[in-house]
């Protein structure tokens, strides 16, 4: 039997030293409440358990959460492919079709029974009986639920899979609903925005295999380090709202000075996302640098709340925090943070009492309240 | 034995053979082959397996947002849809652009050829040419010397084809082989030596990392990609290039951003994407399968106008042209509005017309969904078998350019160009032509769509770098404007007009009709590549491209798909983008009804 390469070996072969990655551990251990000395029973999970396979379902969508994704910078894409998880399904780049394409489903589920993580780029349709959307001759909404059944957490990509995005948009002919309505029994990580920046995906994905646990999520389940914030909040353009000045019309002069959007419709002021801090594409621009309103992408059903250049009359021009928390989004499904995730560390998790009622146990006992 | 009009034969009296889903495409096909008893395919039956009505969505809602909900038609060829839409609102409107706005649309768009092309050759298409398995059984000297021999790029030392190779090792090694787990490896259809595949699998990981920065030109002038913001009547990002503020708009480091990416992006398709394409293709230079309606019916709408507001031959930099019956010295004139060319027809797909012996031109388009499986299919709608292609088999309509089935893409592009005789492209193919030996008539292959498309990318990151100049010249003469808003207000529009939106996309011909009542879309519609290249059969009986490609192709191994994937590969599949589209009326969508 051929040896599998670990977390331990890929992070050696990055050079990170065997005392870094001992301390590494240590500092896990502590942060998961645990005595000094589980560190090196974090260390011997690490050191030997293979990279946990994920398999990246596709329904309704555009692939544009695909794209942003190996777009990311740090870390890069391939490395997260070829050294941090095992990609073992996604039709947009694996090598197999077909019959070939379908067995790994099969073959991933029965090997890594409740250690694998599914990715859900896309939503299901329930409409015309579910076909509005076939995958291997059956409709999707099927896949994704045998797929789900055995997975330790789902990772909502994007604005479909999290909310429903422009296919839900009214009147949503094909009948598309966000993976949780669908699967109501698994930690479900949404990464809305439409795409998501490439670097939050891959930051979730990597605080998951460093830390053994989903992030820290909000109410409706993002996770708060990328989504706690609205893009006015920490917009560079913030203190020309502030000042009153603001651009009036197209390529007029606060355009070209760079003037607050909030006039030609940005919804910045309530939208939550990271695009102001992290920007895009290795931190190069994001839409209210380059001259064009943020249209909200990240948030739930920010199709029906246009048009997009008019502008959010509930707003005060100042004072805007007072009503922060009542613009934002609806509340929905209140979703507990620190999910530990890695079947890998179920020997600490049997060794720990269950502070967090929210923690996945071990996948191959029953997963109940797992999260919602 | 059936003929079809358009001049193949179909015989399906032998094994079925379905591969679906298809991978390394976007979105979802279904194909069905039938293979006589030497695993000749001779029927060829192309599925569409999703449909999202966006259309029907956009009904009502205000012209000025139409492109950000056609974006997320696809994200792959992320905003192509966009650009079309706001053609077509403006065409619509009657709205004209500024020059500059033209210019900075068609360095967002050429970026996009750029990206969208390398991204597709080696990350949807290569694993079709290259066995990366074989590639562990590679000399990495005698790699290094074969990197040497074709291209001056740095990234050739015998050091670094063993450092990949090692890493390689241990990566199939370690038994998870994650997106090229269950590949084809080994299959006869691989020709390329070790060192050749070695070499293809080094920079299918370089194209990954490079890939992101050819982007960054989007985000400078759309602030994200994918998905770049654009507006109505020009460009969003303002251009600032001596005033205060200028920092919060296009000055000299974001141009220099420009200009470097575009620099880096030309190194790396000439010392790379090209001459690989062309050691690759040195080797399957007897693989000629795939041409299909190649040689018969090709169709381009044409792109990059180098006049803003013009769309005629004079401004384009890549001609608008049909050729059709094979007739390739004659090429003839398209018309997008005109209701006798371009047609949609149902008879073979999953929506319903009031009379389907008639095609719709797309400013009339309906689009019902019809959801029913003919008499011989075999399964159900919960487990589809086979799929009968005597009855309704696709979400995806069948176009057709004056009764036609027309192949799109950069094949089409290149040809029509060609034989109007387009100096550049000239050269660029008959270079490729004379490098590797062969006539004319290769290029109507699977090969010669896939060396188009590289060949494309190349002059593509040229026009990239003279459009720059373009915009530095008219910078110097002062000229800043980005944008025209006289139009802007909706009270200004009149009561009702239409218009239509031409694009060339990476992948083919694509437009958007639109009707604007009141200022809402009262009717929007969209034709685009897939829909033309993935079409179904039509009531006349014409097959479509793809299922013209794959007609007389040997496969080694009926249950291992290889030549089946890399015909249809060379398309560039986009599954999205092909099934939609909407009624003008508020037909009440129907319940689907199985047999």
């Amino acid at each position: 039997m051929l040896k599998a390469e670990t977390f331990y070996d890929v992070i050696r072969r990055q050079g990170i030293s065997r005392r870094s990655f001992n301390k590494f551990c240590s500092l896990t251990a502590a942060s998961l409440g645990l005595a000094p000395s589980f560190g090196s029973t974090i260390a011997h999970a690490m050191e030997t358990k293979p990279r946990i396979p994920v398999l990246w379902l596709h329904g309704l969508e555009c692939t544009c959460c695909s794209e942003s994704f190996i777009r990311s910078a740090h870390p890069l894409a391939s490395d997260v492919v070829l050294s941090m998880i095992s990609l073992d399904y996604d039709d947009t780049i694996m090598a197999a079709s077909g019959h070939q394409a379908e067995s790994i489903l099969d073959e991933i589920r029965t090997t890594y029974k409740g250690r694998y993580l599914v990715a859900v780029e896309g939503n299901p349709s329930i409409g015309e009986d579910a076909n509005y959307c076939i995958v291997g001759g059956r409709p999707f909404v099927d896949q994704l639920k045998e797929v789900a059944a055995d997975a330790s957490a789902i990772i909502s990509w994007g604005s479909c899979a999290s909310w429903g995005c422009v296919q839900a948009a009214k009147p949503n002919p094909s009948k598309a609903v966000p993976v949780h309505e669908v699967i109501r029994d698994k930690p479900i990580i949404k990464v809305p925005g439409c795409p998501p920046i490439a670097e939050v995906m891959t930051g979730v994905i990597s605080y998951i295999l460093t830390f053994d646990r989903l992030p820290e999520l909000d109410r409706q389940g993002r996770p708060k380090a990328f989504y706690g914030q609205r893009i006015h909040d920490k917009c560079y353009r913030r203190p020309h709202f502030d000042a009153g000045q603001f651009v009036e019309a197209w390529d007029d002069e606060g355009a070209r000075k760079g003037y607050c959007l909030y006039k030609l419709g940005c919804r910045g002021p309530t939208t939550y996302n990271a695009c102001s801090t992290v920007r895009w594409n290795g931190g190069v621009s994001f839409p209210i640098q380059s001259g064009h309103g943020c249209i909200g992408c990240s948030e739930k059903d920010f199709w029906d709340n246009g048009p997009f250049y008019a502008r959010l009359q509930q707003l005060h021009p100042f004072g805007i925090e007072a009503n922060a928390d009542n613009v934002g989004g609806k509340v929905a499904a209140v979703v507990g943070g620190g999910i530990a995730v890695h079947a890998g560390l179920t020997a600490i998790q049997r060794l720990t009492k269950h502070k967090d009622n929210t923690r996945i146990r071990d996948a191959s006992q029953k997963n109940e309240g797992g999260g919602q | 034995m059936t003929a079809t009009p358009n001049g193949f034969n179909l015989d399906s009296s032998g094994q079925r053979v379905v591969v679906d889903p298809v991978t390394r495409i976007e979105g979802h096909l279904r194909l069905e082959v039938n293979v006589d008893d030497k695993n000749v395919i001779r029927n060829a039956v192309s599925t569409g397996a999703m449909w999202r009505g966006l259309e029907v969505i956009l009904k009502g809602r205000d012209p000025r947002d139409a492109w950000a909900f056609t974006e997320r038609i696809c994200g792959v060829c992320t905003g192509v849809h966009a650009l079309t839409s706001v053609r077509s609102v403006e065409d619509s409107l009657k709205i004209q652009i500024p020059e500059n706005a033209n210019t900075i649309r068609n360095i967002i768009h050429l970026a996009l050829y750029v990206q969208d092309h390398l991204v597709h050759f080696y990350h949807l298409h290569a694993l079709d040419w290259v066995d990366v398995v074989s590639a562990l059984k590679a000399d990495p000297k005698a790699t290094s010397e074969l990197a040497q021999s074709i291209s001056p790029w740095p990234k050739s030392s015998p050091g670094y084809f063993r450092d990949l190779q090692n890493r390689l090792k241990r990566f199939v090694e370690s038994g998870q082989l994650g997106p090229f787990r269950n590949g084809y490896w080994g299959h006869p259809a691989y020709k390329l030596p070790p060192e050749a595949n070695l070499m293809a699998t080094a920079h299918y990981l370089e194209a990954l990392d490079f890939q992101k920065e050819i982007v960054k030109i989007q985000t400078i002038f759309g602030g994200k990609n994918p998905h770049p913001n654009w507006l109505v009547g020009g460009v969003p990002c303002a251009i600032n290039l001596n005033d205060s503020g200028g920092v919060g708009a296009i000055n000299m480091e974001r141009l220099n951003l420009v200009k470097s990416i575009i620099d880096q992006s030309a190194t790396f398709i000439e010392q790379v994407y090209i001459p690989d394409l062309l050691a690759v293709a040195s080797f399957y230079k007897d693989w000629l399968y795939g041409g299909g309606l190649a040689s018969k019916s090709l169709l381009s709408y044409g792109e990059f106008p180098m006049i803003a507001n013009d769309d005629s031959n004079k401004s384009l930099a890549l001609p608008r042209g049909a050729i059709i019956n094979g007739k390739l010295e004659e090429v003839l004139p398209v018309d997008l509005r005109n209701p006798d060319e371009i047609q949609e027809f149902v008879n073979h797909s999953w929506f319903k017309y009031g009379d389907e012996s008639k095609g719709l031109h797309p400013w009339d388009g309906v689009t019902e969904p019809n959801f029913v499986l003919g008499p011989q299919t075999k399964g159900n709608a919960k487990k589809l078998e086979a799929v009968d292609e005597g009855a309704k088999y696709s979400w995806i309509k069948a176009p057709r350019w004056k009764g036609h089935a027309m192949e799109v893409g950069p094949l089409a592009r290149f040809v029509v160009a060609y034989m109007s005789g387009h100096k550049e492209v000239k050269e660029l193919v008959d270079g490729a032509l004379k490098h590797l030996n062969v006539p004319i008539t290769a290029l109507f292959s699977t090969l010669g769509r896939t060396a188009a498309r590289g060949l494309e990318c190349a002059y593509s990151a040229r026009l990239l770098t003279r459009e720059y100049d373009k915009l530095i010249a008219r910078l110097k003469t002062g000229d800043t404007a980005t944008a025209n808003t006289d139009l802007w207000d909706p009270a200004k529009w009149p009561a009702s007009s239409k218009g239509v939106g031409y694009c060339e996309a990476p992948r083919g011909a694509l437009g958007h009709w639109i009707r604007i009542e009141g200022g809402k879309i009262a009717n929007y519609q969209a034709v685009v590549p897939t829909t033309w290249n993935g079409s179904p059969r039509d009531g006349a009986g014409n097959i479509g491209p793809y299922e013209a490609s794959l007609l007389e192709t040997p496969m080694a191994d009926p249950k291992q798909p290889l030549e089946i994937i890399r015909t249809i590969h060379s398309f560039d599949p986009c599954l999205a983008c092909s099934t939609h589209v909407l009624s003008p009326d508020n037909v009440e969508l129907t319940k689907v009804s199985t047999r």
